[in-house]
């Protein structure tokens, strides 16, 4: 027994002194290498990016895999980027943004043996480039629900949508939002708006404000933005009208936070999870199970990852926004949710 | 006291690779106008500049008032009781009389208020000594240019200057203002201070100094009494060579109308209404010189005759046949050459070559053309012979405008003009801004141009140029021509009144 | 005075004047490696690689090239206004609509072959800018309104037309796609005809049997570049139509004492700067995607004006600084993969704008320094 304890004790020596590097490495190993370029707006979003990059980061702490992140510049920088990683020889090679549809697209030929991921992009009919795509008017449909029924409960008639590019993309976002407004609140008025029509109306947070000063000046209640950088903008216009305003794409409830009162203005957010959708990529290479084609992320999708469940695309509770949607919301959602998994609501995708 | 309040000695100034003052010397007597003459580029706002401490002179002592001294800034100078006036004014528009004087030297109330009341009355004080007749409250932007420089020299008054520099100070003034400023300036002597003044205008030489310095390419070449000489000792000792003062004009017989005006109207871009029925006739071989007051329309009528002003009524001819309302291209076609007042502005461009301006106005037309292509070899030719035949220095057609003296950049012009054959030569300010030895070789042109039978309008502020050469003379004031008479016995004195609107 | 010293100094002033964009690369170099040297790296490996990868190897070269193109045509876009007294800022929508047009006829009249697509292509795109870069200059030279306001205006609404018209003629989606069930992401037209396409260079050199790289972008359009700055140098120092748009640039008041038209050559020479930005298209469209989308053109006329400032607004002066911009480019974001990220795309921005910096500063002080010797 003694000698037992001895030997464990040298053991946890030993183990405490190679933890640097240990933890360094990861805990598990892997020789895969990962690259991923962001989408326009880049890394710090707080949104989009930022989550495809928190996915990674995941992928990283469990299979302990070589990562590497890039921004491209120029339009052509993209598909630069793609080829140099992957002559390099990096292994799996993520896209972030659907700008990335013609530079994957033409790379995966000369780079057969090299993976390839696309987020929110379709590449079909390449055997190595997988296409993550999102139920968004799905994740939508809920926080327009959640919109609608603050709007009902405290008597007010509108509530708005700031969208940035105004692509077809986005528009799935405003389509599942309004009908799931009208679904919880039929009479209810929606605002809608763009940034623009160039991917910088992704990066444009001084354009968002003014959309949202102005829809909050018209009647606005809650604001749900679908615009990346923009959004910022919202945030800061929802602050200082004192209306509520609703995330996209990560957890953004904590900008509506305000520090010197403690109010709080994100009613909610609709989590398009691109880290799972990330994290599970690179997961089913080490597994083998990687699949060319759609991988569609939706509110049925499941996925626990370190004791977390996920779904493709939901809303965000938390301690910011705990006080500001009742039991009775939140069973009503659910009830709707419970539902379109089903098929009994069908949420369009078009406007 | 020493003999001399300022004196210079063997003053030698080297620019990156230009020898501008070579071993100068240079005195001023305590009390005395002494004018520093020479052409431009002779060293005479180096040597200044020196004296001021703008400029480290390389080599040479500077006494005042037999104390060596060694001005190595400006403020030393101030120190010493020097002030400068330049040529290109440094005053804020928008400020006020007062606040220009004082900047930089603001009279302080509290140690925080700047106390413009006291500037304004100190101003006033010094305004009344001297009879500058200068409101101390009145912005620079709304005040004419004489008074602006009245107030540059109030500036350096107000430093407590003893000794003023004044670098061509007459060059941007206009007859009546020079002569107020010639008032100011004999006031100014009168009570005591030492003035030396800059310029290449020899009667203001005659009519101004007690001393003249004359300087020739950097060279002190000689000082003279001013009374004990004459101007075309100065002018001689300027040029280095004799110069022909007076133009002598032949008899030349008049020949048939070319241009003729009927009732030409014209409004400027303030719709302000600036010609006013303008009727007046130039004949072959005749100089009309217009004679009036800047400001009074010249430019205007300049620019409709030559197309670049819109006419708003009554008609212009040319042998008879109406030109009203043709192009600037049109009317060149028709040989009107146009001698602008402001060659700076219109007549070359600066950063063409010589031989680019010599073909200006005609470098669309054969043989300066192929097709669409410039003809080098063409104009390479046709600016050897004109550089040649018009003296323009230095002879390199290649060197742009902007790198030659002021009188070898017009006589590029000149060149340009009279080249093209001319049936009426408009002849604007052709003088201003020139030293002796251009100003006498354009007069010679003109007058080349009336023996051969041309018809020349000649407009000149300079009332002496327009008596000199014209065989008629218009007087125009406020737009409209209020006499026009034959050149001959005219009493200057009545010339002066109906330019400035007193009728007979 | 002595001339012949006087002369010899004027040489040593215009050289200098020359070269300072050159001073201005090495100064803008240095910072660059002060900035470096901040981030922990070592600037000469930095360098090394930067300019090893980008032209250290043919593939490099090609995509350096490949990038100098567009910056070419809007670098002379530039310097052609400004050789006029315009200053053309509106390149980038010039070269929207310019893109636009070219893929327009490229799609359109597809049946046509190639020997008549190509060039009518071509003259499309250069069309296109010519037409949106004429109303400023007819604006400006009829009205008097400041070219620079209008042209910003015509940025913007050639962003929202171009846009409004790519969702027109949208490309029709895909068999697989259509299969899926989704729609098209990205908002672009259809491909161009093969016909009106330009060969890339890649092909064209495996015929004689030198390696390049199949994927390389650099396409025929490098050299139609080429051909037009040429031709630029030649309209603008040769013809009497460059003697009267330069005349009216230096000085408009003597150009139209001389009987120039200022307004011919105001619109003339915004249209034929307009003709210049809208052939980008050629390399884009024709050589490069095939089709028009807006994230294609970003920034390109914008960055024409700081090619056109390092190029002292001289056609081979553009070319040299485009190809430096090119190299930049290329060469930054390159670093950055390799450097795994620790070198930033960001760093070769921040060198670009100090080279611009530095030229503009060392202009003045060249100018100041020739004034000062001029006031004898």
């Amino acid at each position: 027994m003694k000698f037992y304890f001895k030997n464990i004790i040298i053991l946890l020596l030993i183990t405490i002194l190679l933890f640097p590097l240990v933890a360094m490495n990861g805990f598990a190993q892997s020789d895969l290498t990962v690259g991923l370029v962001f989408d326009i707006g880049g890394k710090g979003d707080k949104s989009f990016n930022d989550s495809a990059s928190r996915g990674l980061g995941w992928a990283a702490q469990d299979f302990g895999i070589k990562r590497i992140e890039l921004e491209p510049g120029a339009d052509a920088d993209r598909e630069v980027n793609v080829r140099n990683l992957a002559s390099i020889g990096y292994n799996l090679i993520i896209g972030v943004g659907f700008l990335f549809e013609d530079s994957i697209g033409p790379a995966s030929d000369d780079f057969p043996n090299t993976k390839f991921a696309i987020v929110d992009g379709i590449v079909l009919g390449k055997p190595n480039v997988t296409s993550l795509s999102f139920a968004e008017h799905e994740g939508s449909f809920l926080v327009g629900m959640i919109a609608g029924l603050k709007a009902l409960q405290d008597g007010k008639d509108t509530v708005g949508y700031v969208g940035g590019m105004n692509v077809p993309l986005i528009q799935k976002f405003e389509a599942g939002y309004k009908a799931g407004v009208k679904y919880a609140y039929p009479d209810c008025k929606i605002l809608s708006a763009y940034a623009g029509d160039t991917p910088t109306a992704f990066a444009d947070p001084v354009k968002g404000k003014e959309l949202a000063l102005s829809q909050y000046d018209n009647g606005a209640y809650v604001i749900y933005h679908a615009s990346g950088l923009t959004g910022a903008g919202v945030y800061e216009a929802a602050k200082e009208r004192k209306r509520y305003v609703i995330g996209v794409d990560s957890n953004q409830n904590y900008l509506g936070h305000i520090e010197e009162t403690g109010e709080n203005f994100g009613l909610t957010s609709m989590l398009k999870q691109v880290d799972v959708s990330v994290y599970l990529t690179i997961k089913s290479i080490l597994e083998g199970t990687f699949e060319p084609g759609i991988r569609l992320f939706d509110l049925a999708t499941t996925v626990v990852i370190n004791d977390v469940e996920y779904n493709g695309v939901g809303y965000a509770l938390d301690n910011y926004n705990k006080d500001l949607i009742t039991d009775e919301m939140i069973q009503k959602v659910e009830e709707a949710k419970a539902k379109i998994i089903k098929g009994e609501i069908e949420v369009p995708h078009e406007i | 006291m020493a003999q001399y309040l300022i004196e210079m000695k063997d003053i030698s100034k080297t620019f990156p690779l230009v020898k501008a003052n070579d071993k100068v010397n240079f005195s001023v007597k305590k009390g005395e106008i002494h004018a520093l003459v020479g052409e431009n580029g002779a060293g005479k706002s180096t040597l200044m500049s020196i004296l001021y401490g703008l400029y480290q002179a390389d080599e040479g002592e500077i006494f005042i008032d037999g104390q060596k001294t060694n001005i190595y800034n400006p403020n030393i100078a101030i120190e010493n009781k020097i002030g400068m006036v330049h040529q290109h004014f440094m005053l804020v528009p928008p400020l006020t009389v007062a606040e220009n004087v004082i900047l930089g030297m603001e009279p302080r109330r509290n140690y925080f208020f700047i106390d413009l009341k006291k500037a304004a009355s100190d101003i006033k004080e010094l305004s009344e000594k001297y009879g500058f007749k200068i409101d101390p409250w009145a912005k620079i932007e709304d005040v004419s240019v004489g008074i602006q420089q009245r107030v540059e020299i109030i500036k350096v008054l107000y430093r407590g200057a003893e000794i003023l520099i004044l670098d061509e100070p007459t060059a941007v003034l206009t007859p009546q203002e020079v002569e107020e400023l010639f008032k100011i300036l004999k006031s100014l002597k009168g009570q005591g201070k030492t003035i030396v003044f800059i310029t290449h205008k020899l009667n203001e030489v005659m009519a101004l100094s007690d001393r003249v310095t004359v300087m020739r390419d950097g060279k002190m070449v000689g000082t003279k009494v001013t009374s004990q000489t004459n101007t075309s000792e100065i002018a001689t000792l300027m040029v280095g060579r004799e110069v022909l003062l007076t133009t002598s004009k032949a008899e030349q017989t008049i020949g048939k109308t070319v241009l003729r005006l009927e009732k030409v109207n014209a409004f400027n871009q303030h719709k302000y209404h600036v010609l006013k029925d303008i009727s007046l006739t130039v004949k072959e071989g005749q100089i009309l010189g217009i004679a009036g007051v800047e400001g009074n329309g010249q430019t205007e009528l300049v620019e409709v005759i030559t197309g670049l002003k819109p006419i708003s009524g009554g008609k212009m001819y040319l042998y008879e046949k109406d030109i009203t309302g043709l192009s600037p291209r049109k009317l060149r076609e028709l040989h009107i050459a146009h001698i602008p007042e402001d060659r700076r502005k219109r007549g070359f461009i600066a950063d063409y070559s010589v031989a680019e301006n010599l073909v200006l106005g005609s470098h669309y037309k054969s043989p300066f053309v192929k097709g669409c292509f410039l003809n080098p070899p063409e104009i390479r030719g046709y600016a050897n012979k004109l550089i040649k035949d018009y003296d323009i220095r230095p002879a390199v057609k290649e060197n742009l405008l902007k790198s030659l003296s002021g009188g070898n950049q017009q006589k590029v012009i000149v060149a340009r003009e009279l080249e093209r054959e001319p049936n009426l030569l408009i002849a604007a300010q052709p003088t201003r801004g020139l030293d002796v030895g251009s100003i006498e070789f354009v007069h010679k042109q003109i007058l080349k141009e009336r023996s051969k039978g041309k018809a020349i309008l000649l407009i000149s502020a300079e009332l002496d140029e327009i008596l000199s050469l014209s065989d008629e003379i218009a007087v125009i004031y406020e737009g409209k021509i209020v006499e026009i008479m034959v050149n001959k016995n005219i009493d200057r004195g009545k010339l002066g009144l109906l330019m400035t609107g007193v009728h007979k | 005075m002595n001339r012949d010293k006087s002369k010899k100094s004027n040489l040593f002033f215009s050289i200098i004047e020359r070269i300072t964009p050159i001073i201005a690369i090495i100064g803008a170099l240095f910072i660059g490696s002060i900035v470096i040297l901040l981030m922990g790296e070592d600037p000469i490996q930095v360098y090394k690689m930067m300019f090893g990868l980008a032209i250290g190897n043919r593939d490099g070269w090609g995509n350096v090239l490949f990038r100098a193109t567009p910056l070419i045509f809007t670098g002379l876009a530039v310097a052609f206004a400004f050789r006029c007294g315009l200053f053309n800022i509106g390149g980038e929508g010039q070269v929207y609509v310019g893109a636009f047009l070219a893929a327009y006829i490229g799609f359109t009249f597809a049946k046509l072959p190639a020997i008549l697509l190509i060039p009518i292509t071509i003259a499309a795109s250069a069309l296109g800018g010519a037409l949106w870069a004429a109303l400023p200059g007819f604006l400006k030279a009829k009205k008097g309104i400041h070219e620079v306001i209008i042209t910003i205006m015509m940025n913007w609404i050639a962003t929202s037309l171009t846009f409004y018209l790519v969702l027109v003629y949208k490309a029709p989606p895909t068999e697989e796609m259509r299969l899926a069930g989704v729609p098209q992401m990205i908002p672009h037209t259809s491909e161009i005809a093969e016909a009106a396409r330009l060969p890339r260079i890649a092909p064209l050199l495996s015929k004689i049997n030198i390696s390049f790289p199949s994927h390389n972008p650099l396409n025929i359009s490098f050299f139609l570049a080429i051909i037009v700055a040429i031709l630029v140098y030649y309209i603008l120092w040769k013809t009497s139509l460059g003697y009267e748009i330069r005349a009216v640039g230096y000085n408009s008041a003597a150009a139209e004492y001389a009987g120039i038209s200022i307004a011919k050559n105001i619109i003339l020479a915004m249209m034929i700067s307009g003709a210049l930005a809208g052939l980008v298209g050629t390399n884009e469209v024709m050589g490069y995607k095939f089709r028009w989308r807006q994230e294609l053109f970003l920034g390109l006329g914008f960055n024409g004006i700081a090619v056109a400032l390092l190029g002292k607004n001289h056609p081979l002066g553009v070319v040299l600084a485009a190809i430096l911009f090119g190299t930049l480019s290329y060469g930054g974001a390159l670093v950055n993969i390799y450097t795994a990220g620790k070198i930033p795309r960001e760093l070769i921005m921040v060198i670009q704008a100090v080279i611009v910096i530095l030229v503009v500063i060392s202009d003045e002080i060249i100018k100041r320094l020739i004034l000062r010797r001029k006031t004898e």
